[in-house]
Formats: C-alpha cells, structure tokens, sequence
C-alpha cells in the first residue's frame, strides 16, 4: 500500500524534498547539541524545559484529538466521518511520533533513554506517560494501516480490530491526561498546580486538532482529488467551536481562583505571562494574542452563517491552532518556571539551534503525515476510480 | 527443499527466540534486585569503622551568625571538594549555572515568611540555602529512572549521575531551586579537579549530597567545618544529638514547610 506514496507530481516531491532538507538542517544543529550539550539552547537554571517540552505537549493534544472523529464514527455510527478518521488517524501517528522525538532531543542524555524502561518506575509519571504514548502510537498505526487496507481490498475490516478502536478512546484522553499530571502533581508549582489543568489540555486539545484536520482537508481538496465533502468539515467545525469555548471557559476559571484568592504564588506567574513582572515580558504581547485569537476563533465559529463560509471558517481553524499553539507551546512552560522558587525572574528565550531543531521534528512529522496521507489519497482515489 | 528450508528457518527462529527471551530472563535476575529500594535486603559492602551514621542526617543553620564571609566560604569550600564548575565567573554564562549552596535574601529563600516589616539584620543579611534532603522529596517521586533517591538507611537524598538520563524533572518538581543541571561540559569552567570526588559529565543533574562521601570517611560536611559554628549537624533521629538538643531550645523554621516535603535543614532566625 505504500507504493502510493512513491508516485507523485512534481509538487509532491518538491515538498518531500523540501522536508528532508529541514530534516537535515535540524539534524546538523543537533549533532552540534550531542556535542556541545543542552547548553546551545536558551534553557537555564530556573527555565529547565523549554521550547521542545512544550512542543511536546502542544502535540500530545494534537493527537489526542483524533479521538474527536473516532468516538462519532465508532461509537454513534455517524458515517459523515467514514472518508476522514484514517486522516485522525494517521494525524495522531505523526503526532506521537514528534511527540517522542521531541522528549529525546530533551534529553541530556539521550543514549541512556532506556533507563526508563530498564529501571520502572510506576510513582513517576514520566514513566506513564512513556507507556500511553507508546501505547497509543501502535493502536493508531494498526488501526489506521488495516482499516484502510480492508478499504483498498473491498472488504469489511477485520473482527479484532473494534476492540482495539474502543481501546483507542481511553487511550486518547489518557495520553493528554497523564501529561497534563506531569505539570499539576509538582508542589511548589502554582501556576501548574490545578486541577483543571488536565480537563483545559483536553478541552484546547479537542479544539486545535480539529481545526488543523479540516485546514488538512482543505489542502488535500486543493491539491488532489480527495475531498472529505462538505457535511463532516462543518460537524467538525461544530466541535471546534465548542472545544474552544470550553477551554476558555477553563482558563476563566483559572483566573477567577486565582486572581480572586490573591494568592501571589499563583498570581506572580499569570501576571509574569500577560503584564510582565520585575520588567520582564517577553511573553506578553504573544499571550494576548492568543487569548485574542481564540475568542475571535469561537465568536465565529458560533454564528452558523460565518462557520458556513470557508474562508471564515478557515481563518478561525487557524486562529484556534495558533493560538492554542502559543498558549501551550510557548506560555505553559515557561510561565510555569517563571518566577522561579525563590522568586526570582530569569527569563527564557530560545536559541537559534533550538528552533532548527525543533523544526527538524516538526519536518519529520510532517514527512511521516505525507507519506501517510498520498498514501490514503492514493487508496481512496484507487476504490472510488 | 522448499520444506527443509522451511523448517530451519522455523528452528533457527525459534532458536533465536529462545536464547533472546532467555538472556532477558538471566538479565532480570539481578535487574530486579538493582531495582528494589536501595538498601533493601542486607548491605552488599561494608561502611569504613570511621564513618559517621546516623538514622536521618539533619542540619540546622544559625542565621543570626551567619555574615557575607562564612557564606563565600561555606560555597568555597563546598565546590571545591564537589567539583563544582564556576559557568558564571568564569565564562559568563548565566545559564549554565551551577550551585550546590548559596546566599540569598530572606524574603528570597522564606517566601511564605516575608512581610513588610521584617527585621533590618534579615533584610541585609543573606542566609545559605541548598538541598533540603526532605524526607518526603518530590523529586525522588518524580524521577523516572530512581537515579535520584531517598537513602533509607540516614535520609541522604542522593543521586546516580551514571544513571540519570538528564530528563530535568526532578528539577520541576523540587519546590526549592536546589538542582542545577549540566548544559555542558564542567570541565570547561574548572580550575582543578579533585580526584576523590565524581566529575560529572554533560547532560546529568547535581545537587548537594550532604557530603555523603566525607560522611563515610568520618568527616563533617565541607560546609560545616568552613561556617565557624553557624552550621550544625547531626542526627534528627537522636533525641540526645547536639542539633536535636539546639532544636529543642530554639524555635526553628524550614522552608515551604507548607508543601509537606519535611525538609531536614532548619533555620534559626
């Protein structure tokens, strides 16, 4: 089946190419970090994950939300969904796949990685989160390869397949679940150290997958033959919406008890993220735009005649997912860190290295989805041909 | 042929499969005994006649005798014998920080016992901080490797910097900014090595040991023998030591004692 990813246009392998190009540039930068150590990247004493860590868990959220087209096609039989759960799918792979690169390049010490397994340790949550990553890549690999298999062939998928889709939905919401507790269980933590952290991962999670699925079908009408029909991009507009109010919601509530409380250890990095504090802000007017971008994102997607018109509905699906992308790619973790527990603001920038490096995941993801992607194109144009 | 072909390949695999499954198995054997608590099951070497021991190592820290000399000494003294590169003085380089003790104002390390109208001798005066050795420690709970843990036998929480994996998150969950980590090589900002303490490589995190090593030599903590007697140390779990009699008499605070994580340093205010 993947042969169909080894025949295309031009355009086709323009963008290959250009992708492993980014590849390689990343590549390089990070020999030059195995060699020099983390200390190329803007981290410090007091910010001690940066850039890749919150990368890391902007993309947990994105491959968690493929469950936002299994759970209707698989639970509610809602067929609308039959031409665009394997893209969830295969999305979700990609995902994983950049979520796990993105721990390694963390790493100070990457070659000594299976410590985690050779040593288990169940009272750490890194270690859960290791097994529902893991867990969740393969369930998505499996199902995604074999049901479209069984479309190419004509044939129902096969039997054993349901339960590992059902098994897929808990593994879904865990993977964003355990990875929200890696930052809520810390004491000491106050900006981290809410229970609604995990429900408000979930919740901007649902919202910025989706809303980079339907920009992904929007791409693949353009440049191929496959559409996904217009019904399924407007239900998924719906859920988009309402994700996006729910995490806004959560985040209100978070503001409410902390800024209601007055507790200044909650407060200080809150207002370190969107006013600045000891008269550092690098973060504040990227802060702000997120917050604008997703109210102006759910404002539009909430009035049926905007969602139905694409361009609107496309500049709201990017509204949401770069605004989510700041809020949790940029915002999370240093505002976590920052100021730190002795209250002190030593604030984080990341390094040009970092960036090529973390553009190099992201390259390596993107390949992946484009190899998965030409590949259900080329199936779905082959049975409908 | 065809057949025979077939079956050597099916024993070959087999074959393979089982010299794989049985090296894992073998391998395990002492895997689960390395990854049992430590000091569980009876001690595999002995301890030096000479070294110190106690049930729960503690420190308490005098503040009222405490002035800008014995702090640059106590850090002197203990990164020198800890071999504790100096990123900052040397090169420049915030970032790459590392501290195993340091000065620092009250309201910086007692952020929960700061107000308005503190003492003037506490507003000027900055006071040592560095690992608390908690006898809840969050960051033992958080590592996923247990290559930093909680030594049962005296309390010390310790680290194995050939274990670590430098995943950074028992800096995230320890709530009092005692660890560093090592962005590069510490080599680059060492004047001399000491031999008889671990040199540690790029990519694995540090902090203060409580000088287990001198403790196992019989000595006192590099610090405390540099702070003319304004740091003490002994046993908490000792009802007749010289800390736990100076606790018994003196209001003592520890930090964040909020969190629950029942630091084993005191201060004397």
């Amino acid at each position: 089946m993947l042969e169909k990813a080894l025949s295309g246009s031009k355009y086709y392998w323009t963008l290959v190419l250009g992708l492993l190009v980014l590849i390689g540039i990343g590549f390089m930068f990070y020999m030059q970090q195995l060699e020099f150590g983390l200390g190329i990247t803007g981290m410090n004493r007091d910010v001690t994950w940066g850039f890749y860590i919150a990368q890391f868990t902007f993309l947990v959220g994105v491959a968690a939300s493929a469950v936002m087209l299994v759970i209707p096609y698989y639970l509610h039989d809602y067929k609308e969904f039959g031409k665009m759960t394997v893209l969830g799918e295969f999305l979700a792979v990609s995902a994983v796949l950049m979520c796990l690169l993105f721990i390694i390049v963390d790493l100070g010490q990457p070659m000594r990685l299976l410590n985690v397994i050779l040593y288990p340790t169940p009272h750490s949550v890194l270690f859960w989160d290791m097994v529902v990553l893991n867990g969740y890549l393969f369930l998505n690999i499996i199902i995604g390869w074999n049901v479209l298999s069984a479309e190419k062939e004509g044939v129902p998928p096969e039997w054993w397949l349901k339960p590992l889709i059902y098994l897929s939905i808990p593994f879904a919401v865990s993977i964003h679940t355990v990875t929200a507790f890696l930052y809520s269980g810390l004491p000491g933590r106050g900006f981290w150290l809410s229970a609604v952290l995990a429900p408000k991962f979930l919740a901007s999670a649902f919202a910025a997958g989706p809303a980079f699925l339907i920009l992904l079908s929007f791409i693949l009408r353009k440049f191929t033959n496959f559409d996904v029909g217009k019904k399924p991009i407007q239900t998924l507009a719906k859920i988009v919406c309402y994700a996006t109010f729910a995490s806004l919601f959560l985040f209100f509530c978070e503001v409410f008890v902390t800024f209601y409380s007055q507790l200044p250890e909650h407060m200080d990095h809150k207002i370190y993220l969107f006013f600045g504090l000891d008269g550092k802000g690098a973060l504040v007017p990227w802060m702000w735009a997120s917050l604008l971008m997703l109210m102006t994102a759910a404002v539009l997607l909430v009035i049926p005649d905007a969602r139905k018109n694409e361009y609107v509905l496309g500049l709201a699906c990017l509204f949401v997912f770069f605004g989510s992308w700041i809020d949790k790619g940029l915002g999370l973790i240093s505002g976590g860190f920052i100021p730190n527990p002795l209250h002190e603001v030593n604030e984080y920038i990341p390094t040009v290295p970092e960036v090529a490096i973390s553009i190099g995941v992201y390259a390596i993801g993107f390949l992946v989805l484009t190899l998965l992607f030409k590949t259900v194109v080329g199936v779905k144009e082959e049975v409908g041909g | 042929m065809e057949n025979s072909r077939r079956n050597f390949l099916k024993t070959a695999g087999y074959t393979v499969l089982g010299v794989g499954a049985g090296s894992v198995l073998i391998g395990m054997v002492p895997r689960l005994t390395d990854a049992a608590p430590v000091d569980a099951g009876p001690p595999r070497y002995k301890s030096r006649p000479e070294a110190l021991a106690a049930s729960r190592w503690g420190m308490v820290i005098d503040t009222r005798k405490i002035n800008s000399r014995i702090n640059r000494n106590i850090q002197q003294a203990c990164h020198k014998v800890h071999n504790v590169p100096d990123f900052v003085g040397k090169l420049g380089a915030k970032n790459h920080e590392i501290k195993w003790i340091w000065p620092t104002k009250f309201k910086n390390a007692f952020l929960d016992q700061d107000h308005q109208f503190v003492s003037d001798h506490l507003k000027r005066t900055e006071i040592p901080v560095l690992c608390n050795h908690c006898n809840n420690p969050p960051c033992v709970r958080v590592c996923p490797t247990r290559a930093t843990f909680k030594r049962e036998r005296d309390g010390l929480v310790l680290m194995d910097y050939h274990r670590c994996i430098g995943c950074r998150f028992c800096m995230a969950g320890c709530p009092y900014g005692a660890r560093s980590f090592n962005y590069r090589d510490p080599r680059e900002a060492l004047d001399e090595i000491q031999p008889n303490f671990t040199l540690r490589m790029k990519g694995v995190v540090e902090k203060c040991n409580f000088c287990a090593e001198r403790l196992a030599r019989g000595e006192a903590p590099a610090c405390v023998e540099a702070s003319n007697g304004a740091l003490i140390f002994g046993d908490l779990e000792d009802p007749g030591s010289d800390i736990r009699k100076l606790l018994a008499e003196k209001y003592a605070i520890t930090r964040k004692a909020e969190l629950g994580t029942l630091p084993s340093v005191f201060y004397i205010i």
